[in-house]
């Protein structure tokens, strides 16, 4: 698939925005931020400003935005759709809940839960809009809304540290976070090590010719002679991404580091000089920066099963 | 109705007729809102195409065969490019089974070529809308052309009658009969969407004699015959 960068920035701006919101909500809820403090509003902006920031580069991603406000027409059936319906539905709540927040209502503890109830949602739904596709083996699967999930939340919780030092409250959330981004690493490899591997299609299913049948029928393994095009297709340029091996492997690795051991030292060197604001902001920074490649990966190794009828003998 | 088409894969010699008769017909067409090319007459030729012929080679040396197989929209009847489509763009009509893309309605966001496993849909980069095999419902349901005529493009200029078109849920036309008998193949049952259109998979093949069958080595009228052959020479 090739790896697009507005959907690739769209799905980790607004994943992270939507996970910084609910540590937001739930600290709120638990009584460690109220609406007085400038920590509240701090965090309460820069999540309404990413999770923005992510919807409106996943317009650029539309060849007819002019039609995007139809988008939010086929919720019963289309993930894309309900991601929509659900990341708009957001905004009316969050100022709803910012009021009762400033008016000190308790109501604001049931807009608050429904709030990360509603982030949570947009989050899987966003994750959805991939893994419920059968053309695409390697995102039907558990490891993407899950991934999504942890990679979001661990994200939000870098920030909300990070943001913490900034307006000089006490630092939380950092080591849950980093606990949240050590499962995401294990998913991930996984993922890597065992689902990706796997075969999940070939081009004999794809052609339905059985390798070998009783005589009578065509049999044989089926190669392609000829695609039928001189030049690149719509076809060839969406799914025809091909990563390189070894760039894959330096890639991967890269990741990692980025989302587990990098930020973790960083945070341990901000906690042994008094937690100050630069490692903090450095690790989170650094961790969006590897949850931008894993997205990048997510894209560009995810092989489209029509890659079948254009040669390749297994996705 | 359930209309579709049936692919003939014994008779189909992968000339591209169809593919050509399809971009003259819908190129034009309303209906369609056309498949338009890119820099057609320049160095990297590029366009819209509802249908593909691709050649594929079945078995090995010298017991193969080469396998033309021209590629449309299947009309699923569990079409996953309908389910995902956000818009309501893409629809599935009640009556006859087609599936169709309004062009008033699509964003563009490439989703349901994303959920299509048969590289049916292709954008159009110049209207920014995705576009696709409409099994020429503009031509079939046309009453001023002669019946014989109401038929999508493809499979009136197919030159080996290898393309048939009508409608599967009436057991008596031709292509529920020829499916019937020929055994028509779905292409990628696996993934469950429930395509329509049917392909005939090729007689099994003659076995075709190999050259050692033919003049044994080492026979005693081989080596006579080469003995010959050196006498002559000297």
């Amino acid at each position: 698939m090739k790896p697009a960068l507005s959907v690739i920035f769209f799905t980790v701006s607004s994943g992270a925005g939507l996970g910084l919101a609910v540590w937001l909500l739930v600290m709120q809820l638990t009584g460690r931020v109220d609406a007085s403090q400038r920590l509240f509003w701090l965090a309460f902006v820069l999540a309404a400003v990413l999770v923005t920031a992510g919807l409106i580069s996943s317009t650029l991603h539309l060849a007819n935005p002019r039609n995007a406000w139809r988008a939010f027409v086929r919720f019963r059936t289309s993930w894309l759709s309900r991601e929509g319906v659900l990341a708009v539905a957001l905004y009316p709540m969050a100022a709803l809940h910012a009021w009762l927040s400033v008016q000190q209502a308790d109501a604001a503890r049931i807009t608050g839960l429904l709030l990360i109830g509603l982030s949570l949602s947009t989050v899987v739904c966003t994750a959805m809009i991939y893994a419920c596709l059968k053309a695409v083996p390697r995102w039907r699967t558990w490891h993407t809304p899950v991934s999504y999930l942890l990679y979001a939340l661990a994200a939000g919780g870098l920030i909300w540290a990070a943001l913490c030092a900034v307006a000089g409250a006490p630092v939380s959330g950092a080591g849950l976070a980093m606990w949240l981004a050590a499962c995401a690493a294990l998913v991930k490899l996984l993922f890597f090590a065992k689902f990706s591997q796997r075969v999940h299609a070939t081009l004999n299913q794809a052609l339905t010719v059985p390798e070998t049948a009783p005589p009578g029928r065509m049999q044989g393994k089926v190669r392609l002679l000829d695609a039928g095009h001189s030049q690149g297709t719509f076809l060839t340029d969406e799914f025809g991404f091909v990563l390189a091996r070894s760039r894959a492997r330096t890639l991967r690795l890269t990741m990692f580091l980025l989302t587990l051991p990098v930020p973790l030292v960083l945070l341990m060197v901000g906690s042994a000089g008094q937690g100050g604001l630069v490692p903090l902001a450095a690790a989170a920074l650094c961790f969006l920066g590897g949850v931008l490649l894993e997205r990048w990966l997510f894209f560009a190794q995810a092989e489209h099963v029509v890659r079948l009828y254009h040669g390749q003998q297994r996705v | 109705m359930k209309l579709g088409l049936v692919i003939d894969l014994d008779v189909c010699v992968g000339c591209h007729a169809c593919a050509t008769a399809c971009k003259e017909w819908n190129g034009e067409s309303l209906m369609a809102g056309g498949a338009p090319d890119y820099d057609a007459h320049g160095a990297q030729p590029s366009g819209v195409w509802f249908n593909r012929v691709r050649h594929y080679e079945v078995g090995d040396y010298p017991e193969s065969k080469t396998l033309n197989v021209p590629m449309s929209c299947m009309h699923c009847e569990d079409a996953d490019c309908v389910t995902v489509c956000p818009t309501g763009a893409s629809y599935k009509r009640a009556e006859d089974g087609i599936v169709l893309i309004d062009p008033e309605k699509c964003m563009g966001c490439n989703y349901c070529a994303w959920a299509c496993p048969y590289g049916a849909r292709e954008l159009d980069r110049n209207e920014g809308v995705m576009r696709k095999c409409t099994l020429c419902v503009d031509r079939i349901y046309d009453q001023a052309l002669p019946i014989a005529e109401r038929q999508p493009a493809c499979v009136l200029a197919c030159p080996s009658h290898a393309r048939h078109f009508g409608d599967f849920d009436d057991p008596a036309s031709a292509v529920s009969t020829l499916s019937r008998e020929r055994d028509g193949q779905p292409l990628f049952e696996k993934l469950g969407f429930r395509p329509v259109n049917r392909y005939l998979p090729p007689r099994e093949p003659a076995q075709v004699p190999a050259a050692k069958d033919l003049a044994p080595r080492g026979s005693l009228q081989a080596k006579l015959a080469a003995m010959v052959n050196r006498l002559i020479q000297l």
